[in-house]
């Protein structure tokens, strides 16, 4: 059997600079990277995209991307879908700080205690969106958050 | 922009994946929240990426400063693509190299070096902002 490079999942994070969901997308992606599911994932800065990053876009072309964005502009998600690939799962942080009731999201460059709740919920659900889109689903990732 | 004066745009490199892209980011809001709130207005990468309208039309007609964390300079090049025309074009890497005792480490959270990094990009900058910012103001009111 060859030696073949083992299947990652690429994060896309909005990384939006004028909004506190913004630099949440960004600690999250990196929770992720970092903590969660270190041997699974890789990042990838969203303007190389368009900044001549040819690596990027065929990174993304064939292989599952996952994006996750802080508003409802999406850039993240749609700016992966023109220039590469249709992402293989989206996350909207206000989407779902709604929906798990966190409200009051505040400090773009420094998290207050809400934003950091929405980090780690958006981080969780990050690494399952990973799981699945590496169809790693199984009983080898029990016990993992 | 709905403030009256023409602020100078900051757009920051929005890396990821290291600590310069981090430097970047951080000098960004040293000068939008700290140094020079009333002046500066910031504009997120992402948005020009996505080609949004209000930030391509924000950055073609305000004064810009880009603030880049590696050799591929995204935010320079993009603010070109989105019909601006970058006042000063600053890179991480620049810096570091006049200020090699500050090395930048962490992603999530820059160490004291690389805050201080930042803190000294952001304060080199002032000079042209306030310079900017006046130009501006005589463009407004003539």
């Amino acid at each position: 059997m060859p030696d073949l490079p083992r299947k990652k999942a690429g994060i896309i994070a909005c990384s939006g600079e004028e909004i506190a969901c913004g630099t949440v997308t960004r600690l999250a992606a990196l929770k992720v990277l970092h903590q969660l599911r270190a041997d699974d994932t890789v990042t990838l800065c969203l303007p190389l995209f368009l900044a001549g990053g040819e690596g990027e876009r065929t990174f993304a072309r064939f292989y599952p991307t996952i994006t996750v964005d802080g508003c409802e502009l999406k850039c993240a998600a749609r700016a992966t879908e023109r220039y590469s690939a249709k992402p293989a799962a989206s996350l909207v942080v206000t989407e779902l700080a709604a929906e798990r009731g966190i409200s009051g999201i505040d400090g773009r460059r420094r998290l207050n205690e809400a934003g950091q709740r929405a980090v780690e919920a958006t981080a969780e659900v990050l690494a399952a969106l990973v799981d699945e889109a590496l169809g790693r689903t199984g009983p080898a990732r029990e016990g993992q958050p | 922009m709905t403030e009256g004066r023409r602020k100078v745009v900051i757009v920051p490199c929005s890396g990821i994946g290291k600590p310069f892209g981090t430097v970047a980011r951080e000098a960004a809001y040293d000068l939008v929240e700290d140094l020079r709130p009333d002046a500066t207005i910031l504009v997120a990468l992402s948005k020009l990426v996505l080609g949004d309208e209000e930030a391509r039309a924000i950055v073609a007609s305000h004064p810009v400063v880009t603030i880049d964390g590696c050799k591929l300079n995204c935010a320079a090049k993009m603010v070109k693509e989105s019909g601006g025309t970058p006042s000063r074009e600053v890179a991480v890497l620049e810096v570091f190299r006049q200020h090699k005792d500050l090395k930048p480490e962490g992603i999530a959270q820059l160490n004291p070096a690389g805050s201080r990094l930042a803190r000294v990009l952001a304060e080199g900058l002032l000079p042209a902002i306030d310079a900017l910012a006046a130009a501006a103001k005589e463009d407004d009111h003539a």
